[in-house]
């Protein structure tokens, strides 16, 4: 082997790809941005190892490297609100946190409904440290009322549609959006909560929204608008994606229309397999006030359990950065939404893996190649070929979450002060090292 | 140093007994002064009080400046009829404005719920809830037990009704919490839209029938039924309420002879309570706006950590 024909090696980790069923210790080789070979530890690869340069091997001994983990559910603020987020500083997270790739949501000002904000928004992502998948409006402003020119948008480049936020209220456009979207084979992704039956409502509706005197949304919000999307898919055919699924109804839903074999998948994120209700009366921390609201513990569990039986196809953080300035206030008048890129990997570690419902394999899966086949984006996998974009995890690091140590713009974050275990090291961008734990910020950064 | 186990008054859900009872029991030190002729303490002279209302009150808000200067203490208002984020300030800056005004009681009322807390956590004063959404009132509730407690020297083992809009009082909640906390047995009536979710677990017996909730109790608490709920499809009209849950002087005789009338106003006469109700004999609630000064000044002065005579 002629060693330098690779620019960088990964050595000494254990090397977990679900898509390749791989998991044991191994060495990635990466030459011109993309993955030369995996191969596991033996004397001529230890050979060929040691004839390159140092600055060429990166040592994971005790590490996880697993391929660049992909979140499919970010707000990334711009244009519009540069004082949460940009894309530089969201991308920025998403390295820290191991993310190699996010999608971004439309409901930015102005909105992501036309080619023209679609095309700014992979400009600005051009020199980020993550890619930047761009999800489209449904509709027009996002106002329910009309379709955005999808076409247009998939032209450009956008993976999927979504009016995140907002549930698509009226049958008659979910149902067009449904049937229009086939024509590109994308995916309409939804924030299933009816807005009738959720309107003014700033938790869940429970007995902790009944003691603390505070308007509810009720889980039947989120299982009666799922509950028509799956029929719409029934009769449409077309692909539907649940985002952030967040009740007991929901998980169970879902599990039935995926075997009556509907193109249907879905997303949870770490607050809502993590959280339950009962936190806000503590202290009316606003930073716990979400959309989907986070729920009582059975639907934590059945949140839990849709994330075990593979009802759920992909952990999504749901990073909605809202300025300090914005959560500081009263709870019922604070925005919804909590940043969550560099959190995920220790909650998912922490509160899924540890506690013995997912293994590695089944988490990074989540991570990797099911968002990747959902929205058919590059990566997801360390296949010989594919881009090198790739995550090293130090699985047994234990850490407090601390605001002062967020890249993300925003310190919106309700596990800020807790421990927790498993914290991502190194991400590699195309074979580029764009985020090293172990060396410190830039000046100015 | 407070007296009570905590420097504030936030709310009875979490209020130990021992508190209530010493609430209680100064209050009727202080109701005994509110008969003299000379209605003045000097107990919170130097101390400075401002009450911070960000909602419409006139009851509840002249009741507090009144026990306020009954003792002496430097009183000012400030009411926002709307929240200060629509203002334009932050409720942080307005916070930390009045803390630079070295004010040492806030008494605050508010729309959401949560709001005195988080006073508490920007600010050094004692600070007491006057209402936080449709979360708590403790005031309201600590009154409304002192009044039955006036009435039978007791409240353990009373049977007590709250009727009307469980969902959106904090009155109810607070008194439910505190009467509990005091060994009397509480009832709620209303109509099942305005019964909060999972109403059974805040451990009284629930009513959607008020004949039966009425049936072997002491004390019946009125609520206020407010129009704006019927708009909102809780109820389809006034009348249908009255006929379901209004009290008329028919429907007392399901009530225990000893039985006491309480409404905390303002009163709709003629939709949840008969005038004649009102005005009867067993009614108390003129009492309730008395003993209403006398708790706010247990409360104030208890929370203030003086001496009696102390300057």
């Amino acid at each position: 082997m002629a060693s330098k024909m690779y620019d960088l090696v990964i050595k000494n980790g254990r090397v977990i790809d679900p898509a390749l069923g791989f998991g044991r210790e191994a060495a990635v080789f990466i030459k011109d941005g993309k993955i030369a070979r995996v191969e596991k530890a033996s004397a001529a690869v230890s050979r060929t190892i040691d004839k390159l340069d140092d600055d060429r091997v990166i040592d994971a001994t005790g590490h996880l490297v697993v391929p660049g983990l992909i979140d499919v559910h970010v707000h990334l603020r711009e244009p519009g609100r540069e004082d949460a987020e940009t894309i530089e500083t969201g991308c920025r997270a998403a390295a820290a946190g191991g993310f190699t790739a996010v999608c971004c949501m439309p409901n930015t000002t102005p909105r992501i409904d036309n080619q023209e904000t679609v095309k700014f928004v992979q400009d600005r992502a051009y020199t980020a440290d993550a890619r930047v998948y761009v999800f489209g409006a449904i509709t027009k402003d996002i106002a329910g009322t009309e379709l955005a020119e999808i076409g247009d948008l998939v032209k450009m480049g956008a993976v999927a549609i979504t009016d995140d936020g907002h549930y698509v209220q009226s049958p008659e456009i979910m149902r067009r959006a449904l049937e229009y979207s086939k024509m590109f084979n994308i995916p309409v992704a939804q924030h299933a909560e009816d807005g009738l039956l959720s309107a003014d409502g700033v938790m869940n509706e429970s007995f902790q929204s009944s003691r603390l005197g505070l308007t509810g949304r009720p889980a039947a919000a989120e299982e009666i608008a799922v509950l028509r999307d799956i029929a719409l898919c029934r009769m449409t055919g077309a692909r539907l994606h649940i985002q952030h699924v967040s009740a007991k109804g929901t998980v169970r839903a879902i599990r039935e229309a995926k075997k009556e074999g509907l193109p249907v998948t879905c997303e949870a994120t770490p607050h809502h397999f993590v959280l339950t209700d009962d936190e806000i009366g503590k202290e009316f921390n606003t930073n716990l006030r979400v959309n989907p609201p986070i729920r009582t513990a059975a639907d934590r569990d059945a949140v839990i359990k849709g994330l075990v039986d593979g009802t759920i196809d992909c952990i999504a953080s749901d990073h909605a950065p809202h300025s300090d300035e914005e959560k500081d206030c009263e709870f019922d008048l604070a925005p919804a939404g909590m940043i969550g890129l560099e959190t995920t990997v220790g909650l998912v570690k922490t509160h899924l893996i540890d506690r013995g419902y997912l293994d590695w394999g089944d988490a990074i899966r989540k991570m990797t190649i099911n968002p990747a086949s959902v929205f058919g984006l590059e990566g997801g996998t360390l296949a010989e070929g594919k881009i090198a974009d790739i995550t090293i995890i130090d699985p047994d690091k234990r850490w407090t979450v601390k605001a002062g140590e967020f890249r993300s713009r925003s310190k919106n974050s309700p596990f800020i002060g807790r421990r927790l275990k498993g914290r991502v090291v190194k991400t590699i961008l195309g074979g580029r090292v764009v985020f090293d734990r172990g060396v410190r910020r830039k000046k100015g950064q | 140093m407070s007296r009570l186990s905590a420097p504030h008054l936030l709310g009875l859900e979490h209020a130990p007994r021992e508190d209530i009872s010493r609430i209680l029991e100064t209050s009727d030190t202080f109701r005994e002064v509110l008969d003299r002729t000379i209605k003045k303490l000097p107990t919170l002279r130097g101390i400075t009080v401002l009450n911070l209302f960000y909602e419409p009150s006139t009851r509840t808000r002249i009741s507090f400046e009144l026990a306020e200067k009954r003792l002496s203490a430097d009183t000012i208002s400030f009411t926002a009829s709307t929240s200060s984020v629509k203002k334009g300030e932050s409720l942080r800056d307005t916070v930390q404005n009045i803390e630079s005004m070295k004010i040492d009681m806030v008494v605050v009322r508010h729309s959401s719920p949560g709001v005195p807390y988080y006073l508490t956590q920007c600010m050094d004063a004692n600070v007491i809830n006057a209402g936080d959404g449709a979360h708590e009132h403790p005031t309201q509730a600590l009154l409304d037990m002192y009044t039955i407690y006036k009435r039978y020297g007791k409240l353990d083992g009373l049977r007590v009704v709250l009727v009307g809009d469980v969902k959106h009082s904090r009155v109810i909640r607070s008194n439910i919490w505190g009467l509990k906390t005091m060994g009397a047995s509480v009832a709620l009536c209303g109509p099942s839209t305005l019964l909060p979710y999972e109403v059974e677990r805040f451990g009284c017996d629930i009513y959607t029938n008020i004949d039966e909730a009425l049936d072997g109790a002491d004390v019946v608490n009125i609520m206020r039924i407010q129009l704006e709920r019927q708009q909102a499809g809780m109820f389809p009209s006034q009348r249908e309420y009255t006929n379901l849950f209004g009290i008329n002087r028919e429907r007392l005789k399901h009530l225990n002879r000893n039985y006491t009338i309480m409404h905390p106003g303002p009163m709709n006469r003629g939709v949840e309570i008969t005038s004649d109700v009102a005005d009867g004999d067993k009614s108390v609630i003129l009492e309730q706006v008395t003993n209403g000064q006398a708790v706010r000044m247990a409360v104030l002065y208890l929370l203030s950590g003086r001496e009696e005579g102390e300057q």
